[in-house]
């Protein structure tokens, strides 16, 4: 096969393009023409296929496991259990919770129980089906409501509590004229990424392994396979392979162990490669959630209270649970300025389906409960649901409800303002089968279909918060190649498909005045980048390839400076050259560093952020709140409950836009995923039991589903981040779909409490 | 079994196929041609999409023996010497790839289109791609690239 | 597993024969999603991708005979005006990738309840071609054909040769509903087929019963009703409430179960909506074509 393991991502780019402009990826060409290499095109010499036999039970004790009829096919080269994993068998994002492999109880469906490695994948397969395995089913608890119950069985000792957060601000018993509530409830979404999972483990001569994975933080994967692997991280050397989409999904382990427990037990290069349906299986996926709300205002509108009661279902394992709990819990209310508030969330363990990071991570919930219910208070003061959102919209100056001081741009009522003025879509186009409900479907000729439009706003936080050590390392290198001035960038931040790579090389270029930048492969051989989420890359990265370049250009103008006899203050670096401060050319680069590189490694922080206060939830939790709105158009067919979405146009502050083109694609790409939840995208969970896991029953959206898309950027500058920016990714997938929802409601004239809203949520058949 | 295909207009010959393997995984595991992506395996996403004797179907939902004397095209071909195809371009340049997991099926699907119909309305085009999933990109830039792509080829 | 690829009909049948064990696989579609899933594993894979009889159709005496293998593309393509409720129904199968490939044939043999080509071919009163190289042919209607859930009337030793559509005489329709804009299993599918030289109407019900199948109670009472107020010769306007008793006539014909794609309560309202949507359709086209 042509491609080898390691040898990729080595990119060299010719065009130009520095912050502001928006150059092409570097990795672009290659996937244009099919040679860029995702995990799952790894080969390796040698190399074997390992497979997961995973539980058929959400709650079971494993009686036994015999492996020994497995063992005897032909092609099979090895088959391990719990009994394998050389270190400590338990892993986990934030608590070492869940073992490699089940040794006493399955506690979900889907969990990783044995592994076999074999010769061809079907060989493997066929050997996982004579794993025989017993066992003891017990009862589950697979209602996250009823999880708190005295009565409900242990998921977990000492109980199935994850976390609860309690807020309070001002008087939690406050009252007021106008009192508005709901219910609302949101399904299970799927991050959908499209590559599955994949890794490609190689055993090395000094008894450690080098992993070929697709991931979203290569440095938490390695500190969890060190101890399940009970070795040292220098034995355990990760590599960034191609990653095919991430969307929180990845943050978790999927192959990692298991895949390097083959590799060190066979002494062969073990690939493992998950189909669709173990994908489903294979991550964590975004909690459901049960939401009840009561805002209470004055006469005109203005919020008095909010009061709400959350619940996420955790699932079997803790992955990210307690952190989006914090999300849900301290943004749970939106962009409002609101005095009185009591919010209680809590994440439990149940029986279902490990839930943890998705794009959105606890917001997207919530801003289904919060904006339903503003467009309710709206309704019941008479203001319509722009005016009531402007009404109450934070401003740069408020305070939280976590009593923390929005000290950059908050321009809630802006944005609105902009997505209500966008020219609205034509009226509904019944001459083209494909513009109406139902499309090719046939299902209208324009009989049922009524028009609704909505709106939503929402504030996400940046980076990680409550007090997390958040910060990425960066090395940048300067030297002469060929003649030509070189600066390498070296960081651990995956990409993952967003554009990491093309900011880590707009910035280099910027800082350092050269052209030429290559972007090292990601690996663990340099310090972390943190995690891909949280919206946070450019932000913190970006912050650290800046400073990097920042360190590398002070020691390269203090060299130049010595010989010019110039102090270095008043030179710079430009197009490869030492230039005055008026722009003239005092030297070329290469005179200065001759043979020599000029590398620097900086690890870059962001301002601190802090625990909130366990009895108030008070504090300074987040760093950053990015900010963006919604308007849907939808034509609905409030008959069948079917709909067409027309419009969904968005406005969002992304502080500076580093590369504009690739905001954009941020901003479409995560709107789309926020219409899916809220139309089409549900894993349908039964008794703990998986009812979907096929993209034939998980639908996710088509071309043919998506509207044009009227993108409006503003770039109000965070002073606090490096170049002003503000996390892109999050907001639109949080705000997209309580507008398309909104939409729903106001053509089909239903409350619509749940989401996705189904057909027949629409029709109430 | 033995298989003697045509991909990308080189005779490929390959023995020891199990009967079940798809044509994906034939391009993928045996021929080296991983450019093909395996996504859901059931023909719901696109990316595995390829020409078989100037079709554009899923591979994945070909049994590789029924390839056997055909002729297969895979998002490999579609450069010639070198020089990127304009739908190649037009995706690349308009931002239409992301994490490019879709890439190479709606590539393929949009070769296919603008092949048969040079000046595709939007609808046209979204009708014409429905069968290919993209998570990252809303889908905004495919079509501003397949609109791009149409437009070189006019004026090629 | 073995892979037999007979080129010839006659040599397929004789594999038939031969091998029991083996799956018939035409466009893949379906069988490759059962391998790929690891649900199947049957001892030989039977293509009759190489079979140059199934992939033709021909036009017979007021019935086109359309080959077993003739991919929905074709049918969109080519047969439009002959057969336009399976025309419409093509064109709701799957993606372009998939209507390439997959063929009639593939969903006769699958016989899901939610095949898409079911419902127009009981609207239309086809008829499946099936055959062995024992017994030879034999003719099925389609209401016959679907005997239960994925199960259908052909015998271990048979193929489906073709199916038999009567060429249409009036207008026809075709409506599905999926939870998306595209590339969606039907969550319920209805056809209707209006004959006027007979002054019958044909339907066919999906997704919303074990098996496709008619509303025979709601054909009959609308072609009585159109003959009892002298419609099929005045091509008057449909009375809407006509049309609605129509539509609840469909529905009341279906036995829809809940699943995830959608609850048996919604399956029945659908029907009626479509059933009535879709018979007004028809019939606007008829009173346009006088």
């Amino acid at each position: 096969m042509s491609t080898e393991a390691g040898t990729r991502t080595t990119t060299t780019t010719q065009p130009s393009g520095r912050v502001g402009d928006s150059p092409l990826r570097p990795d672009g060409t290659l996937k244009v023409t099919g040679e860029f290499a995702y995990a799952s095109d790894l080969w390796h010499d040698d190399m074997v296929w390992g497979v997961t036999l995973r539980s058929p039970h959400p709650h079971a004790r494993i009686r036994g496991i015999d492996i020994a009829e497995a063992l005897t096919v032909p092609g099979v080269i090895a088959v391990l259990t719990a009994d394998d994993v050389p270190g400590e068998n338990a892993v986990g994002l934030e608590h070492a919770d869940q073992p490699v492999l089940a040794s006493e109880f399955v506690r979900y469906e889907g969990e990783p129980v044995a592994l076999v490695a074999a010769d061809h994948p079907e060989t493997a397969r066929r050997a996982a089906q004579r794993i025989h395995v017993e066992y003891e089913v017990l009862p589950a608890v697979t209602d996250p409501r009823r999880a708190m119950d005295d009565d409900a069985p242990a998921v977990h000792q000492p109980g199935n509590l994850v976390r609860h957060l309690t807020l309070r601000r001002g008087d939690p018993d406050a009252t007021a004229p106008v009192v508005v509530s709901l219910d609302f409830e949101v399904g299970m979404q799927d991050q959908a990424f499209l590559g599955p999972e994949s890794g490609l483990a190689v055993p090395a001569e000094d008894g450690g392994v080098d992993l070929y994975v697709a991931t979203q933080w290569l440095h938490v994967d390695q500190r969890q396979m060190c101890l399940a692997l009970g070795m040292p991280k220098e034995l355990v050397r990760l590599h960034l392979a191609g990653v095919g989409g991430a969307f929180g999904g990845r943050e978790d382990l999927s192959v990692h162990v298991h895949a390097s427990m083959l590799a060190l037990r066979t002494g062969r290069p073990v690939k493992m490669s998950y189909g669709r349906e173990e994908s489903f299986f294979g991550h964590v996926h975004r909690h459901p959630a049960w939401m009840t709300y009561e805002f209470g205002a004055e006469r005109d509108g203005t919020l008095v209270y909010a009061r709400a009661r959350t619940v996420l279902d955790g699932g079997a394992y803790a992955s990210s649970t307690a952190a989006v709990v914090g999300n849900a819990g301290t943004l749970g209310l939106g962009p409002y300025r609101i005095p009185n508030v009591a919010v209680d969330a809590y994440g439990v363990f149940t029986n279902n389906p490990p839930c943890g990071a998705m794009r959105g991570f606890g917001c997207v919930q919530a801003a289904y409960a919060h904006e339903a219910l503003m467009d309710e208070l709206a309704e019941a003061v008479g203001l319509d649901p722009v005016a009531i959102r402007q009404l109450n919209g934070m401003r740069e100056g408020d305070t939280n409800i976590t009593g923390q001081v929005i000290d950059s741009a908050a321009p809630v009522a802006e944005l609105l303002q902009i997505v209500r003025d966008m020219p609205m879509p034509p009226p509904a186009d019944t001459s083209d089968i494909r513009s109406r409900p139902g499309a090719v479907g046939n299902t209208t000729h324009g009989e049922g279909v009524v028009r609704g439009v909505g709106y939503a706003v929402t504030y996400k936080n940046v980076g990680f918060s409550e007090g997390f050590d958040d910060y990425s390392t960066a090395r940048v290198r300067l030297e002469m190649t060929g003649g030509e001035a070189v600066a390498t960038v070296h960081t651990a931040a995956a990409e993952v498909g967003q554009g990491l790579i093309t900011v880590e090389q707009q910035i280099c270029r910027t800082e350092l005045g050269v052209e030429r930048v290559v972007v090292h492969p990601k690996n663990t051989a340099v310090g972390s980048g943190g995690s891909t989420s949280a919206s946070r890359q450019t932000y913190v990265t970006g912050g650290a390839v800046k400073a990097a370049c920042e360190a590398v250009r002070a020691v390269v103008l203090e060299r130049a400076a010595l010989s010019l006899g110039r102090p270095a203050n008043e030179l710079r670096l430009d197009g490869g050259k030492i230039v005055g401060s008026s722009g003239e050319v005092l030297v070329g680069l290469g005179e200065v560093l001759g043979e020599d590189a000029v590398e620097e490694t900086v690890e870059y922080r962001h301002r601190p952020t802090h625990a909130i206060d366990p009895e108030t939830g008070q504090g300074d939790a987040h760093v950053q709140f990015a900010f963006s709105a919604h308007r849907a158009v939808v034509d609905v067919d409030v008959e069948l409950g079917l709909v067409k979405v027309v419009a969904l146009d968005t406005a969002q502050d992304v502080g500076k836009a580093i590369n504009p083109d690739a905001v954009v694609g941020q901003i479409q790409g995560g709107s789309a995923q926020g219409m899916g939840l809220a139309l089409m995208e549900e894993i349908v969970v039964t008794d703990g039991h998986v009812r979907n896991p096929s993209f034939t029953d998980y639908l996710i959206p088509t071309i043919l589903d998506m509207p044009p898309m009227q993108v409006k950027v503003l770039e109000y500058a965070d002073p606090h981040a490096p170049y002003g920016v503000r996390g892109v990714g999050e907001p639109p997938t949080i705000s997209s779909g309580p507008a398309v929802a909104a939409a729903v409601r106001a053509a089909a004239g239903k409350p619509l409490r749940r989401v996705p809203i189904r057909p027949e949520h629409i029709t109430g058949t | 079994m033995r298989i003697t295909t045509t991909v990308n207009g080189a005779v490929h010959e390959v023995d020891d196929v199990w009967p079940g393997e798809s044509l994906l995984y034939m391009l993928r595991e045996r021929m080296g041609l991983p450019g093909s992506k395996n996504a859901c395996e059931q023909g719901e996403c696109g990316s595995c999409t390829v020409y078989l004797d100037g079709e554009p179907v899923c591979s994945c939902l070909v049994a590789a023996g029924q390839a056997i004397g055909r002729e297969v095209t895979t998002v490999e071909g579609l450069a010639t010497e070198g020089q990127l195809h304009p739908v190649q371009e037009a995706f690349l340049e308009c931002g239409a790839v992301q994490c490019g997991f879709c890439t190479p099926g709606l590539l393929v699907a949009a070769h296919d289109l603008l092949a048969r119909v040079p000046d595709p309305s939007d609808l046209e085009i979204r009708e014409a791609l429905a069968g290919n999933l993209c998570r990252c990109t809303g889908y905004e830039k495919i079509l501003d690239a397949v609109r791009s792509a149409a437009r070189r080829q006019a004026e090629a | 597993m073995d892979f037999l690829q007979p080129t010839s009909w006659t040599d397929a049948l004789a594999a038939r024969a031969e091998r029991p064990d083996a799956v018939a696989i035409a466009g893949g579609t379906d069988v490759m999603v059962d391998l790929n899933f690891d649900r199947r594993r049957p001892g030989a894979l039977l293509d009759l991708g190489r079979v140059p009889e199934l992939r033709e159709w021909a036009a017979e005496d007021g019935w086109v005979r359309l080959g077993a293998g003739v991919p929905y593309s074709r049918i969109i393509e080519e047969l439009a005006i002959q057969l336009p409720g399976l025309a419409m129904a093509s064109r709701t199968v799957g993606s372009p990738q998939i209507r390439i490939r997959a063929t009639v044939g593939g969903n006769l043999g699958s016989a899901s309840p939610a095949g898409d080509a079911h419902p127009p071919l009981l609207a239309a009163g086809a008829v499946v071609e099936v055959q062995s190289a024992a017994r030879g042919a034999r003719r099925i209607p389609a209401e016959e054909f679907y005997t239960g859930v994925k199960r259908n009337a052909l015998a271990p030793d048979e193929l489906i040769a073709a199916v038999l559509v009567p060429t249409a005489a009036g207008p026809q329709q075709f409506c599905k509903v999926g939870t998306r804009n595209a590339m969606v299993i039907a969550v319920s599918a209805f056809a209707c087929a209006l004959h006027p030289d007979r002054k019958t109407v044909g339907t066919g019900i999906g997704s919303a019963a074990p098996t496709p199948r008619r509303a025979p109670d709601a054909e009959d009472f609308l072609a009585g009703e159109l003959q009892a107020a002298g419609l099929w010769d005045s091509r008057g306007r449909l009375p809407e409430e006509l049309a609605r008793a129509f539509g609840e006539r469909v529905a009341a014909a279906a036995s829809p179960i809940d699943d995830v794609r959608g609850s048996a309560a919604y399956r029945r309202h659908s029907l009626s909506v479509m059933a009535r949507r879709a018979v007004t359709w028809a019939w606007n086209d008829l009173r346009e074509a006088a």
